[in-house]
């Protein structure tokens, strides 16, 4: 009875009152996914860092398996550099669903030494090992990311299940073809499948889900008053891990966050976005990508990307 | 007035296509073009490939760099693998499979056209028809992709005649026919002026039909569920065991083909044991039917025995199980698929031991001739097999369900994704389309 209005069916132009909305295709694809690794893994985990696709990949999780609980746990790479307001949704989420959250800290392998600080004061190339090392501690068999291949050309060219050697290497030259829905997840001992389960979302895909499911984000998503100052044509919020320097002047500015990273390289954008719908009508109108207009780790080489996945980055 | 946007947005459906086309058939450029026409390429990536282009000497920006992203594509100037890209007009989301023209081309194509509604064809419009067009339109037949666009290309370099386009049109039109592609569009373009790809040409006035992208926008997406076949692979079983759902048992899966509806009677294949829907639970909310692909919960009204790898059928409309199955083929591991090779067989849900029975024939795509008893597949290779399968698969004919027609061989020594598999007749065609050493009666 609730069936036709819930899924929005009979788009016109289609000329079938069973065509799915380009979301509710969308969400059954990456359901599907979520249920293939429960259905054929021993031990999985979600990657989890409160951004917006992390998010959006828990909440298709927890819809999945509805009335049960989400049979996978969450893992978050801490960079030591998050967001006070993410980690603060982090755990707040974790508590509200009774999940158990595996953190790999950056800081950790820096105090003991085995990591050393980077004389650009960036630590996202950094999370590679922690998060590689708790993959081989934990075992895990199947690791979830919430990467879309629309984020950047090396990752256009990843698979749904892609799988990682006992190094958690990526080699885009022997990747196995995907056929159908056929998913294969085959993997020795010691190796682990990266799961995409957001392949085939874009970044607007992504923001409508969130306005159609009324899912709350960290409020750095909305446009909000902040202390920010310049560096490499990105506003940089002021911190503990190293900025400003002297020569940078540190002023209050109406921003908002396209994507959620380590402080030290994720910049805000000017914003008066506000609310969702505002959000939504300036992606629609966007002219830069969400990497290309606030991330400066993808600026440090053209396949700056496709060499930390080769190295077991997400 | 921002609700409103929103709103429409999310109500527009999402097209699967795939291209192919040689090197020099102008793929790239029309791939750029689309991307580029329907404002899909934000100033970040044209300046990223505008700096590349330059430092690499070039005079003009290269698109072709927007779609290579690896490494190795643009040291070499090829194109590896399939990618996909994404773009969107205000009445359709697109998912392109954009796959590559090189050597290992079957595989590849394979691979896009699996998932795909849609093929665009790329014809340059000096060669017409030529070999590799006639096994792109093949391997699109064999895939049963549902619409073939005929995009007969570098109409700017024949004086945009019409007696060009409409011989091309013609001769391919025939030759799909024949395979069984059941609808072809084909359109006169220039990818590199942009004739027809977004924009309606100025120069081709005698050309009165779509544009390519509004081709895309408009084609229709689903099929007539009444003549479909329903079929739910079960994915995993859900089982809260909570105070609040002590008894909750529900059988997860995206339904394959056809729909659903509380009350039917179904059969739990391979057991054959029959019960009744007794709900159906749509991401957590009660529904009284459900379609393909939607991904549902099925609760059933009696307690038997179901589990992972089952397919769950109307009664009156199952398939017959079988330990033996003949398909065709697409071989796309590097190491070789031989008689006697022991596989795992991965049909919707369900993986099982397998074996390579016999390998009959081999299918040559340029002129559709059989080789009998190759002996093996290698990469790229489009035969048919007998699989005896270690347990019983209810398998549908791939013309009669793309989802539960098609199975994947893997390696069960490393896990290689090996072969990709169509259960029953190759082509849809009902007479053989060239009987060239045909003597052991395959109907190809």
């Amino acid at each position: 009875m609730t069936t036709v209005a819930k899924t929005k069916a009979g788009d016109e132009g289609t000329g079938s009152p069973y065509a799915l909305s380009h979301l509710d295709a969308l969400e059954s694809e990456a359901v599907h996914i979520f249920r293939e690794v429960a259905g054929e893994f021993e031990n999985p985990v979600i990657l989890f860092s409160g951004g917006k696709d992390s998010i959006v990949m828990l909440h298709l999780a927890l819809k999945a398996f509805r009335p049960a609980a989400v049979p996978f746990s969450l893992l978050h790479v801490d960079t030591g550099h998050n967001f006070p307001e993410v980690l603060d949704y982090r755990d707040r989420t974790v508590a509200g669903h009774g999940l158990r959250l595996h953190v790999a800290s950056v800081q950790d392998y820096i105090d003991r030494g085995v990591l050393k600080e980077r004389a650009d004061g960036t630590r996202n190339p950094l999370q590679t090992l922690p998060l590689t090392e708790k993959i081989q501690s934990e075992r895990f068999d199947a690791v979830f990311g919430g990467g879309r291949r629309d984020e950047e050309k090396a990752r256009a060219k990843e698979r749904v299940f892609s799988l990682r050697d006992e190094f958690s290497q990526w080699d885009p030259r022997r990747q196995r073809p995907e056929l159908w829905n056929l998913y294969n997840g085959r993997h020795a001992p010691g190796e682990h499948v990266r799961v995409f389960p957001l392949s085939n979302w874009t970044e607007l895909d992504v923001w409508q889900y969130i306005a159609r499911e009324g899912i709350e984000l960290p409020g750095i998503y909305y446009a909000h008053t902040r202390e920010v100052f310049r560096r490499d044509g990105m506003w940089l919020t002021a911190g503990d891990w190293g900025g400003p320097k002297d020569d940078e002047a540190v002023e209050k500015r109406l921003v908002r966050y396209r994507t959620v990273g380590d402080m030290s390289c994720t910049g805000a954008v000017d914003s008066d976005a506000d609310t969702i719908e505002k959000v939504i009508t300036e992606i629609a109108a966007s002219r830069l990508t969400e990497r290309g207009a606030t991330r400066a780790d993808d600026k440090l080489s053209e396949a700056a990307m496709e060499d930390r996945k080769r190295e077991g980055y997400f | 007035m921002t609700t409103t946007t929103t709103t429409d947005l999310a109500a527009t459906t999402l097209l699967r296509f795939a291209t192919a086309g040689s090197v020099d058939d102008g793929k790239s450029t029309l791939v750029g073009r689309l991307l580029h026409d329907s404002k899909s390429v934000l100033a970040d990536q044209l300046e990223a490939v505008e700096r590349a282009s330059a430092s690499r000497g070039q005079q003009a920006p290269d698109l072709a760099l927007l779609t290579d992203g690896l490494r190795a594509e643009r040291e070499q100037g090829i194109t590896i693998d399939v990618a996909y890209r994404y773009f969107a007009t205000p009445r359709r989301r697109f998912i392109l499979a954009d796959t590559p023209g090189h050597v290992q081309y079957t595989r590849n194509m394979v691979t896009g056209a699996s998932t795909a509604e849609l093929t665009v064809i790329l014809v340059d419009a000096r060669n017409g028809v030529v070999e590799q067009t006639r096994r792109h339109a093949a391997i699109a037949a064999l895939l049963r992709v549902p619409h073939v666009v005929l995009a007969v290309n570098k109409m700017d370099l024949v004086d945009y005649r019409e007696s060009v386009f409409a011989a091309i049109a013609e001769e391919f039109t025939a030759y799909a026919t024949e395979l069984g592609v059941p609808e072809v569009t084909a359109i006169p373009i220039s990818a590199l002026v942009g004739d027809n790809v977004v924009e309606p040409s100025a120069t081709m006035d005698w050309y009165g039909g779509p544009t390519v992208l509004e081709h895309l926008e408009t084609v229709p997406v689903s099929h007539d569920l009444a003549h479909c076949h329903a079929r739910l692979p079960v994915q995993y079983v859900i089982r809260p065991q909570t105070a609040e759902h002590p008894d909750y048992r529900g059988y997860a899966g995206q339904i394959a083909a056809g729909s659903f509806r509380v009350g039917d009677e179904v059969t739990v294949l391979p057991s054959g044991r029959t019960t009744r829907i007794s709900g159906i639970d749509l991401l957590g909310e009660p529904v009284d039917v459900a379609w393909t692909t939607q991904s549902v919960t099925v609760l059933l009204q009696d307690d038997i025995d179901v589990s992972r790898g089952d397919l769950m059928v109307p009664s009156k409309d199952a398939p017959a199980t079988t330990q033996d199955v003949e398909a065709t083929v697409c071989h796309v591991a590097d190491q070789p698929l031989t008689v006697g090779h022991r596989v795992l067989l991965k049909h919707g849900t369900r993986t099982v031991k397998a074996i390579v029975k016999d390998i009959p024939s081999r299918l040559t795509l340029d002129d559709l001739s059989l080789h009998p008893h190759p002996g093996q597949l290698v990469a790229n290779d489009i035969g048919r097999v007998k699989i005896r399968t270690a347990e019983p698969l209810p398998v549908d004919s791939y013309a009669d369900s793309r989802r539960t027609g098609s199975f994947i061989l893997i390696d069960p020594s490393d896990g290689t994704t090996l072969t990709a598999g169509m259960v029953g007749e190759s082509f849809a065609s009902p007479v053989p389309v060239k009987d060239a050493a045909d003597e052991d009666g395959w109907d190809f």
